[in-house]
């Protein structure tokens, strides 16, 4: 992906991401595949919008989700060489352009990458590519040798006769194969025929990642680009009321000085230029709402909110009764910061408006929802806006933003200087610039019977909400449950009879947004160190004592007994040390982890050793 | 008009004085290998080497580099040991942070060429990865360790 670098615009077209093409599985073709295609006439051909293959033999397998470390550079060419019975060598990939061919399976109109789905979304969508592509390639060698197609079998890049002497590559293949009619209705493998999935197969993206050839967007390097740094109000909803900036513009290098949504931009020839510029901005803000936001207050007030009901996320029986009964009664508050992703490549949006269209390179998560705001801005078609997919220095669900603001800067601020725009947020924008995970208070009660075990158990959780007023509010937010805030702790495995998960939306005001796990980043922590206030004060054993409640969950117990056989629970490895247990399932995978920890005089906490273990099986 | 040695190659760069080297190497010289993380020499992703030792390119002006000899991924090409042992042991996954990862372990071999684990963990304490990596840039650094040419200079 090193193309971008010096290239000029003409070259940049001739060589980028849309060359070539074909055909998709009942799909029209991709409009820019399709004028790519049309424009050079040699480009290698077949089966789908997902894969090519070259006269040269080379595979390139074209990737619709975003690499962010995560592998799907890997994990989803996997997917395709398994059905296509491929030769792994022969593995390119390829980012996609935006198009609806390429949106996201289960995510209803978008690209898109989130939510631990790359594999599980695509898994169905890329065997069935791989299959058709090599059902065709059979047909077009079973047509060269006029023999049935049954007589010939796809294997490691060639198809070969049954009689064991003919045997023609893909790539020779390819060109006949794409005259022929996509197969629609394609069987693929059981999973013991599994050749591909299953192994371990090293990274495609390693080798450019130890020369310093992987592309990030912050390496994009565009003919007449210019560099942008934006001041953004010290606080969150903050204003320019006004800005002097007679100051930086006469900072050597500084070209211009743009007032956009969300600040003012100072554009520059070069990054320390225009930073230089940006501490010689004189601006009066109006700090808005939030001036006087203090988490202090903010805590009080969340912890207030915890003591009245909420809404209801999820009921089994009959809290207040069953906490009535019991024998002991535990109560907990659990409060959880802010958090920001600080992926190690700050954010960074490249984009340069034209007249007639726009180009963006940028590490994204939504690459729709990112192409269409920069349509909105400029008053482009949406097919005038070529996004390129860049590598990604972490995600961490930062790059999936709603608004689309670190795009929006660069769209906004190369249409006002009419010329390429590479934004580059520092560390500091990074971190002081909002989109956090929430904050959280969690309150829960529960009551023990005789026996210690828990009878009732009530958990109360109050945070923002991430998707209320965003895009995503329509399929994650229900009754005023925002199930991103509730996931993990409202579908709690425990066998709790009497239960009640409940929900406060606390006021918006602070950026948030999905982080990592994002509800199971606090409610896992929670729902697991609660258990085991229980467990203390039932005087169990906090693994036995889990392992009475999760009957019915054969993988939870799994992972469970696993961990505590390897980790040799009871004796600790280290001497003087502590052992501490937790179980949990998110995302469809099933995880626990023994820790060792020891603590000193000081109260200083040591971490020695962790044992991990994860079912993450196909299901 | 600064001269900087960088990979070997001469480069004369209009650019101030003051400016970190980081920034220079990047858009001066257009090579993208080192990379911007923190701007305050704490995170280690833009490492590069100056007369063979490892330190942050953001942390030393262009003109402090000016006569000494500047190494950046680019300048250790493709088949260095370190290099292999990364791709041996699949070590990076967003990637970001790995130019600096392997200057800075390059520098270390060149220095202790069998380094402890408590050697490892001291020498790369400065080069955060968000992603985790530690345990494979481990056991690559040992599999380069103690491989012909695995020294400061590419």
């Amino acid at each position: 992906m090193s193309w971008i670098i010096n290239l000029s615009r003409r070259e940049f077209c001739k060589s980028g991401a849309l060359l070539g093409g074909g055909l998709v599985l009942g799909i029209h073709l991709p409009a820019g595949l399709a004028a790519a295609q049309e424009a050079k006439t040699a480009a290698p051909i077949i089966p789908n919008a997902f894969i090519r293959i070259a006269p040269d033999d080379t595979v390139t397998i074209i990737i619709n989700k975003s690499e962010m470390g995560q592998g799907v550079y890997t994990s989803l060419p996997m997917l395709v060489a398994e059905e296509l019975e491929a030769d792994w060598q022969k593995i390119r990939i390829e980012p996609a352009p935006v198009d609806p061919v390429y949106n996201h399976t289960q995510w209803g109109g978008i690209m898109g990458t989130g939510g631990s789905t790359s594999v599980r979304s695509s898994w169905e969508q890329l065997s069935k590519a791989g299959a058709a592509a090599r059902i065709m390639l059979e047909q077009a060698a079973a047509a060269v040798w006029n023999v049935d197609a049954q007589s010939c079998r796809a294997e490691n890049g060639f198809v070969v006769h049954s009689d064991g002497k003919r045997r023609l590559s893909f790539g020779a293949l390819a060109e006949k194969a794409a005259q022929l009619a996509v197969p629609q209705d394609v069987a693929v493998k059981q999973a013991k025929d599994f050749k591909v999935l299953g192994t371990v197969k090293k990274r495609l993206d390693t080798p450019e990642k130890t020369n310093g050839k992987a592309l990030f967007a912050l390496d994009v390097m565009v003919p007449g680009m210019l560099t942008a740094v934006v001041a953004r109000p010290p606080v969150f909803g903050g204003t320019v009321v006004s800005v002097d900036d007679t100051a930086a513009r006469k900072v050597a290098g500084v070209k211009d000085v743009v007032r956009i949504d969300r600040g003012v931009a100072v554009v520059a020839d070069h990054f320390p230029a225009a930073e230089r510029g940006r501490q010689a901005l004189n601006i009066v803000w109006d700090e808005g709402a939030l001036a006087g936001l203090d988490s202090s207050i903010q805590l009080q007030q969340y912890r207030e909110t915890a003591a009245t009901p909420g809404a209801v996320a999820a009921q089994r029986g009959d809290f207040t009764a069953g906490l009535a009964r019991a024998a002991q009664k535990i109560e907990a508050e659990y409060h959880l910061p802010y958090l920001a992703h600080a992926p190690m490549e700050p954010l960074n949006c490249v984009a340069d408006v034209r007249p007639d269209g726009c180009e963006i390179w940028v590490g994204t998560q939504l690459q729709t929802t990112d192409r269409n705001a920069a349509a909105a801005i400029t008053g482009l078609p949406p097919e005038k806006v070529i996004l390129h997919t860049t590598y990604l220095g972490g995600g961490f669900g930062r790059r999936a933003v709603g608004d689309s603001h670190f795009v929006s800067e660069a769209v906004q601020i190369s249409k006002a200087v009419q010329a390429p725009v590479k934004v580059i947020w520092t560390r500091e924008d990074d971190i002081r610039g909002g989109y956090y995970r929430p904050a959280a208070l969690h309150a829960l009660v529960a009551g023990l019977g005789a026996d210690g075990m828990p009878v009732a158990m009530r958990h109360r959780i109050v945070s923002q909400s991430i998707v209320k007023g965003t895009p995503f509010e329509g399929g994650l937010m229900k009754n005023g449950i925002d199930d991103t805030a509730v996931e993990g702790a409202s579908d709690s495995p425990y066998a709790v009879a009497d239960f009640l998960a409940e929900y406060h939306m606390a006021p918006a005001g602070v950026p948030v947004l999905w982080w990592r796990s994002v509800g199971h980043s606090h409610t896992a922590f929670v729902k697991e160190s609660f258990i085991d206030e229980l467990a203390h004060a039932a005087r169990q054993d906090p693994y036995e004592y889990r392992r009475k409640l999760l009957a019915g969950h054969p993988r939870l117990l799994a992972v469970l007994d696993r961990a505590a056989r390897k980790a040799s629970w009871g004796k600790a490895s280290v001497p003087g040390a502590f052992q501490g247990i937790a179980v949990h399932e998110s995302f469809g995978s099933f995880i626990a982890q023994v820790a060792e920890v020891s603590v000193d005089k000081k109260g200083g906490v040591k971490v020695h050793r962790v044992v991990c273990t994860i079912w993450a099986n196909h299901l | 008009m600064i001269s900087l040695n960088i990979n070997n190659k001469n480069y004369q760069v209009e650019v101030e004085a003051d400016v970190p080297l980081l920034w220079v190497i990047r858009e001066h010289v257009q090579l993208t290998g080192t990379k911007f993380g923190c701007g305050i020499g704490e995170c280690g992703a833009c490492t590069v080497q100056i007369d063979g030792e490892a330190m942050p390119s953001c942390q030393i002006t262009a003109k402090e580099a000016e006569g000494r000899k500047i190494t950046t991924i680019e300048g250790l090409g493709e088949g260095h040991p370190v290099q292999l042992a990364w791709i041996e042991e699949d070590v990076p996954q967003c990637g970001y942070c790995q130019s600096g990862q392997i200057l800075q372990a390059v520098s270390l071999l060149a220095a202790n060429p069998r380094p402890t684990d408590a050697d490892i963990d001291a020498a790369m304490n400065g080069n955060t990865c968000r992603c985790g990596t530690y345990p494979r840039i481990r056991r690559a650094i040992h599999r380069a360790a103690g491989k012909p040419g695995q020294g400061g200079k590419p």
